[in-house]
């Protein structure tokens, strides 16, 4: 190991390291940011959702964007797959259907930047029992 | 450090290895290798969860799952369910006991939604034995601010305005007990962390200390800077030897790291850390007999003045710190003093970690901003009295401090109202006691401890704790009188009056705390001679419900005293006077004909 000789030695080495311990940090306020789910259920996976996810946490981690990646399972769009589910706080939750690493580019630079929806999004038409009070 | 998509943290404290949570993190990774995810998912073995009544915990991040009770042989189904397909292994997951459904992730959980961790911060977030993920979490960063642009006179002015107190049991305020130690003048001073942690039933110290123990020595080594000291020492007991093991490597990494040794990150300031080991006298919780021991000799503790700001280890001027005050310390720097004086209540500042145990649903550490009441804590993070049995008091304060009953439930907790109910903060034991608990029974455990734990030097703890004692037993065993209760009351005070440390001056107030809350209770043993909440044995009366009795004679053959007559066939009869109320004949009738009383 190298000894840290400076504070500014110290803040740079806390700098490298705060990347991998971000995910821990974001997942302590979820209320707080943006949560992305990817349904990641056998024909998600199948379906490149995996690829997706992936995309995604790096996008999040190169724009220094506000936002937690979690799997979901199954959503039921089989039809759709793979899909995410952006939910921003304090906005209702959108689904995005046929998403591959494009598409996932695409939702981050306009829906989550911007605001602005894009083609694929699925009307959701569900509650689930978090919300049911 | 990889960048990993989801993180298995593995309760690593002591509660939860006795549970085999090593061989969970062994089981965890190499199913994650089995199935190729090792670039995605990292197993971290972490400090105390505080939810250690449903241990093992494995909680997953990013989503916050909270799994309790996890098993090895549970590994490799988190693994190919939940890292692979992200579905919930919904049988592990807690399990509401009012609602009894299924908690999804631990932002959800009563437990932590009214907890404020500030010393528990890293606990159960951080690998305590990576000094890497400390200083990603702004670890040293304190002590590097501190050097760079603070004098100490300036940095123990940021201690004194955040109103932090002492979380050991005294309550004396962390900021002016430095200013003291750094007035005094000398060539060498010291920097105990007091890690003797004593009272029945609390363990916060010991899950910092295994959660946590960098923040700790960066607490001592600010301490340090602020008194003027280059030294400093924790005391720990043996008999808890994996906060020792973290101990040990968290000061050998900040050692290569520079963090610990000479001129700390380039200026300077040095100073370096050792550990003492204590044999886990209760008494040597208390600083002057603390001292004595890390010195080599007995614990037994001295008048004060001096106090040991003046002449501590060695002759030399030392400031003692408890664990948890410490752990809080680092934090303050990094937030400001007006940050953590805005938590909390008027005269107590910040929060206040606490051991819940007894008779509660949730066995576990919290850690609670200082006015919280005591209802709040019971029933909603401890989730309420088990078995839905009638609260009928809480202990605080451990040996030293008293009980609170429920015209206390709605008092916010802090350090004066505590003392103003007869008890007191102490270190932050609570042990919740229901209508089976006997609270004679109670004072006289407590009283057992005390003379168990005295170290003998001065008469009035030795001599008058045993007898506190004796007479307590006496009204246990029915023999009480009236007198008794007098008597115990006024040997009480003189005990506290005459003590010559902090055990003795305290060790009659769950006596006198008792006596005053439950005093018809005492009246009960020593009139009626009936133990209300039926736990002393000797107070006991078994009679036989003749109209239940079948006349079976299988409690005439298990009475030792042939205290049991009657004709096969025919109810049976005890006699009171030959019944030495062991409790034989209860546990063999089938028919529930022994009543008792």
């Amino acid at each position: 190991m190298k000894k840290i000789k400076s504070l500014d030695d110290l803040r740079q080495m806390k700098k490298n390291l705060e990347q991998g311990m971000n995910i821990r940090e974001k997942s302590d306020t979820p209320e707080s940011l943006i949560q992305i789910r990817v349904a990641m259920a056998t024909c998600g996976i199948a379906a490149g959702a995996r690829g997706v996810m992936n995309t995604l946490i790096e996008r999040i981690e190169k724009d220094k964007i506000p936002a937690i990646v979690t799997q979901g399972g199954c959503m039921g769009y089989c039809y759709a797959e793979p899909t995410i589910e952006v939910k921003i706080p304090g906005k209702d939750p959108v689904v995005f259907g046929n998403v591959d690493t494009a598409v996932a580019n695409q939702i981050v630079d306009k829906y989550i930047l911007n605001g602005e929806l894009i083609d694929g999004v699925i009307p959701t038409n569900y509650q689930t029992i978090n919300e049911k009070k | 450090m990889a960048q990993y998509k989801m993180h298995l943290l593995v309760c690593g404290g002591t509660g939860c290895r006795a549970s085999q949570s090593d061989v969970i993190v062994k089981n965890l990774e190499s199913s994650i290798k089995e199935l190729g995810l090792s670039e995605e998912a990292q197993v971290v073995t972490t400090g105390c969860f505080g939810f250690c009544e449903k241990g093992p915990i494995v909680k997953v991040i990013p989503d916050n799952t909270f799994y309790t009770q996890v098993k090895p042989e549970d590994c490799e189904e988190i693994v190919r369910e939940h890292v692979l397909k992200g579905r919930r292994v919904y049988r592990l997951l807690y399990e509401d006991p009012e609602t009894q459904k299924h908690i999804e992730d631990s932002k959800h959980m009563g437990f932590y939604q009214k907890q404020l961790r500030i010393a528990l911060r890293n606990c159960g977030f951080i690998d305590p034995e990576n000094i890497d993920e400390y200083i990603a979490r702004d670890g040293y960063a304190a002590i590097g601010n501190i050097l760079a642009e603070m004098s100490p006179e300036q940095a123990i002015d940021i201690m004194k305005k955040s109103g932090l107190r002492g979380r050991g049991g005294g309550g004396f305020p962390t900021g002016i007990k430095w200013e003291i130690a750094s007035k005094n003048k000398a060539d060498q001073k010291y920097v105990v962390c007091n890690a003797d942690e004593g009272d029945p039933g609390a363990f916060m110290d010991r899950s910092i200390l295994e959660g946590d123990p960098h923040s700790v020595l960066e607490a001592m080594a600010i301490c340090g800077y602020c008194i003027g000291a280059s030294k400093g020492l924790i005391y720990i007991r043996a008999e808890y030897p994996l906060a020792i093991k973290r101990l040990q490597v968290a000061i050998s990494q900040a050692r290569e790291y520079g963090l610990l040794g000479d001129n700390i990150l380039g200026t300077p300031f040095s100073f370096d850390v050792e550990l003492k080991y204590g044999a886990g006298a209760f008494v040597c919780g208390e600083e002057t007999a603390l001292i004595h021991s890390m010195e080599g000799h007995r614990g037994e503790p001295t008048v004060k003045p001096p106090f040991p700001a003046e002449k501590g280890y060695l002759g030399k001027p030392t400031n003692v710190n408890n664990v948890e005050t410490l752990a809080n310390i680092p934090v303050i720097y990094l937030k400001g003093a007006e940050w953590f004086a805005s938590i909390g209540t008027e005269k107590s500042k910040g929060t206040k970690v606490f051991a819940l145990a007894g008779k509660i649903n949730n066995v576990g550490l919290i850690e609670v901003p200082m006015g919280i009441t005591l209802r709040e804590v019971i029933y909603e993070i401890g989730g309420g009295i088990k078995g839905g049995k009638k609260f009928k008091a809480v202990q605080t304060g451990g040996p030293s401090g008293g009980c609170l009953t429920e015209k206390h439930l709605d008092t916010p907790i802090d350090f004066d109202n505590l003392l103003a109910a007869g008890s007191m903060m102490g270190s932050g034991g609570m042990i919740v006691m229901d209508e089976d608990d006997c609270m004679v029974s109670v004072a006289k455990f407590y009283l057992e401890f005390t003379v168990e734990e005295s170290c003998g030097k001065c008469a009035p703890c030795r001599v008058g704790n045993k007898r506190l004692h004796e007479i307590l037993e006496k009204i246990c065993a029915g023999k009480g009188t009236e007198d008794d209760l007098e008597y115990l009351k006024n040997l009480s005070y003189v005990i506290k009056d005459t003590s010559l440390c902090g055990l003795g001056q305290t060790s009659p107030n769950p006596v006198l705390s008792t006596l005053e809350h439950f005093y018809d209770e005492y009246l009960a043993h020593v009139r009626e001679r009936i133990c209300i909440a039926g736990r002393c044995k000797a107070l006991k009366l078994y009679t036989i419900l003749p109209d239940k009795c079948t006349g079976c004679t299988a409690c005439t053959r298990a009475c030792p005293v042939g205290a049991i007559t009657g004709e096969k066939r025919q109810p049976h009869v005890i006699d009171v006077d030959k019944c030495i109320r062991c409790g034989a004949c209860y546990d063999k009738c089938k028919f529930t004909a022994i009543h008792v009383q």
